[in-house]
């Protein structure tokens, strides 16, 4: 009943005057802080201090506004930022594209058996030299590479390496880009400016050129594969993530919830982990997402020079490599895995920019 | 303005300093013995390798010789690369090019991205404005050596309206088609991050009553809009800097130019570390100066920042 009650309130109250909107949450802002345990009432006033959110609970014409705000589910709140979201979201197409692309992208990398013709890895059976430089055929349909091997089936193994690595350098960035900027946007003072400076040490060297040195160090050179690459990827990516949440922090350090937590006796860590982190992923999602796909662009642009994948490895960047000697006989080992990465990182973008859009109502009002 | 400048170069030494240190520390602190690398097979004799330590600095602590690293670098001593030419002239001779090619690309992504945004951003939700923001996103998600192969095939060798590979003397007109290529991603993001200032500041109180003023509509999209939106735009140029560095070592070596990029990428495949360190310590001395210039044009763009 309630959960009905927040849907409909929800269409009415955008049609509020802002005069009644103040009063609300005015209104509401009383009623929390004085019946609600510290715990759990963070996200709701959070949403009001950075303005990303907004709900209010029209009241019943029988109820006292007091009565009204009090009725109204602590829990309902944070949900409905996402469940907000997630409205706006599923009626955008490029959104449903972007999503049913990057479902098919990670199924692939999961099962890419349900998907080759022929197991690319047991090659020796396979890249027949014959078939070299071989236009599209039956079971073929991208043809074959100079050394004879189907493209379609190589293309298809690729995917899980590439994936992988934007994955997993997105992870490792999002928790320590996310761990740095919130100690030096909570803590402020020579912690921030240690780790500002920091930061921008490792900002002042742009990613590639960053990744070109460590990948030509001898330890990276014996062990090449995607676990390096994806440390030497989050060595240089973790201060955009950590300027993100460390303005976000900033933003919602001072919030009266934040106070009033800490005047009821909760830990710095409590605070930091249970009010402000939660309040300031809204940002760091978005830009991680963007930040997937131009990791997997990097990973194949390292592969791309030699320097990245070993060259057993399938995957994208490398097969592009191979392939750019014969470009000009035999474009399409190029054209394909490029197509396929192009097609991988736009959907990330699309569906970073499309989440840009939905969690932040103020842009969406104009 | 003077006290701003001075206080913005001193900021600028940690950085420096740190990142260079960390190229040092990475390539330099790893283990083996560089003696093995510089004697070769069959080893040096006790007196050579006395006299390369002495002229290498081999013996000093790390940090002393990091110092004389730094020294020589500020004194535009490189040493040599591998194949013991002195690296200051590799990069002497490579420059020219790339400056060349980067210029292009900085125009191109200028002036495109700014008009197309200008344009797409007045007009929120024309068709217009619909069909560049999907296009720029695609445009985004291509890594530029894929465009570069799809450019130069089609451009170059299909259609033959430009050279598909650049000659040895590296003109105007020979770059412009890589030049191109290399600043298409930054052309989309300086579309956007325009089209998103403008749009909001075409509804700002000022624009209004700069219109209400009687102004010309040309002087207001001019002036009143275009300027203040410029802010974020010419930071992301000053950031770029970076990325073109980047792709400039993928987009010379497709199309063969002779710049800084190329010689980057040979001692990448060589690798040949001397070469590869001075290289990078250079491109962040360029991007640290950048940045700082970009700081200072804020003044002339947005006069209520003062550098006090």
């Amino acid at each position: 009943m309630r959960e009905a009650n927040m849907e409909n309130n929800d269409a009415a109250d955008r049609d509020l005057d802002p005069e009644a909107r103040a009063h609300e949450a005015a209104m509401r802002e009383i009623a929390d802080t004085a019946d609600t345990p510290a715990g759990s009432h963070q996200k709701d006033l959070g949403g009001l201090s950075t303005g990303i959110m907004m709900e209010h609970f029209v009241a019943d014409v029988g109820s006292t506004p007091v009565t009204a705000t009090d009725s109204r589910s602590a829990e309902g709140a944070p949900v409905s930022l996402w469940r907000d979201a997630w409205r706006q979201l599923r009626k955008k197409p490029t959104f449903v594209i972007a999503a049913l692309l990057i479902v098919l992208v990670i199924v692939v990398a999961l099962f890419p058996q349900l998907f080759w013709t022929e197991n690319p890895s047991a090659a020796a059976t396979q890249c027949l030299l014959e078939n070299s430089n071989g236009k599209a055929s039956a079971g073929h349909p991208m043809g074959f590479t100079a050394q004879g091997c189907d493209v379609y089936s190589r293309v298809i193994a690729g995917t899980r390496a590439s994936l992988m690595v934007g994955l997993f350098t997105t992870i490792g960035v999002v928790v320590i880009g996310g761990i740095i900027g919130a100690l030096a946007g909570y803590f402020g003072g020579w912690i921030d400016g240690v780790l500002a400076r920091l930061g921008d040490v490792f900002f002042a060297l742009p990613l590639i050129l960053g990744a070109l040195v460590v990948m030509q160090l001898p330890f990276f050179k014996a062990h090449r594969g995607v676990w390096t690459l994806v440390v030497v990827l989050v060595l240089f990516g973790w201060p955009q993530i950590a300027r993100i949440m460390r303005g976000a922090v900033v933003e919602v350090r001072n919030a009266d919830y934040v106070v009033s937590a800490r005047s009821l006796g909760v830990s710095s860590l409590g605070i930091l982990m249970r009010h402000i982190i939660p309040n300031a992923m809204a940002p760091v999602i978005v830009i991680a997402t963007i930040s997937l796909g131009t990791f997997i662009v990097a990973e194949s642009t390292l592969s791309y020079l030699g320097i990245g994948l070993p060259p057993g490895m399938m995957s994208w960047g490398n097969d592009i490599s191979d392939a750019k000697d014969a470009f000009r006989s035999n474009p399409m080992p190029v054209f394909w895995p490029g197509l396929a990465l192009s097609l991988t990182v736009l959907s990330f973008i699309m569906l970073g920019d499309a989440l840009r859009d939905a969690l932040d109502p103020k842009a969406r009002k104009k | 303005m003077a006290w701003y400048l001075v206080k913005r170069l001193l900021q600028l030494i940690p950085v420096f300093l740190g990142a260079t240190l960390l190229v040092y520390f990475l390539v330099f602190m790893t283990p083996g013995d560089p003696l093995d690398a510089l004697c070769g097979d069959k080893g040096c004799t006790p007196g050579v390798a006395a006299a390369l330590t002495k002229q290498y600095h081999l013996d000093d602590p790390f940090f002393m010789q990091y110092f004389h690293y730094i020294g020589n670098l500020l004194t535009g001593d490189l040493g040599v690369n591998f194949s013991g030419r002195e690296v200051s002239s590799v990069l002497a001779d490579a420059f020219p090019a790339t400056i060349r090619l980067a210029i292009i690309a900085l125009i191109f992504e200028a002036i495109f991205g700014i008009t197309f945004g200008l344009y797409a951003g007045l007009k929120k939700g024309g068709w217009f404005d619909s069909t560049v923001l999907v296009l720029s996103l695609v445009v985004i998600a291509v890594p530029i050596f894929v465009l570069g192969f799809v450019m130069q095939y089609f451009v170059g060798v299909k259609w033959g309206l430009a050279k598909p590979t650049v000659s040895g003397a590296a003109d105007w007109s020979d770059l412009i088609l890589p030049g191109i290529v290399l600043g298409l991603v930054s052309f989309a993001q300086v579309l956007r991050l325009t089209r998103t200032a403008v749009s909001e500041n075409a509804s700002a109180d000022y624009v209004r009553t700069a219109t209400a003023k009687g102004l010309t509509r040309g002087r207001v999209v001019r002036v009143h809009i275009l300027r203040n939106s410029m802010i974020p735009v010419a930071t992301f140029l000053g950031m770029d800097l970076g990325a073109l560095m980047g792709g400039a070592i993928v987009t010379e070596g497709i199309f063969n130019v002779p710049g800084i990029g190329n010689q980057l990428y040979k001692a990448l495949t060589l690798g040949d570390a001397p070469m590869v360190v001075s290289v990078v310590s250079v491109m962040v001395i360029i991007f640290c100066v950048a940045n700082l210039v970009v700081d200072l044009l804020y003044a002339w763009l947005d006069p209520r920042i003062r550098y006090a």
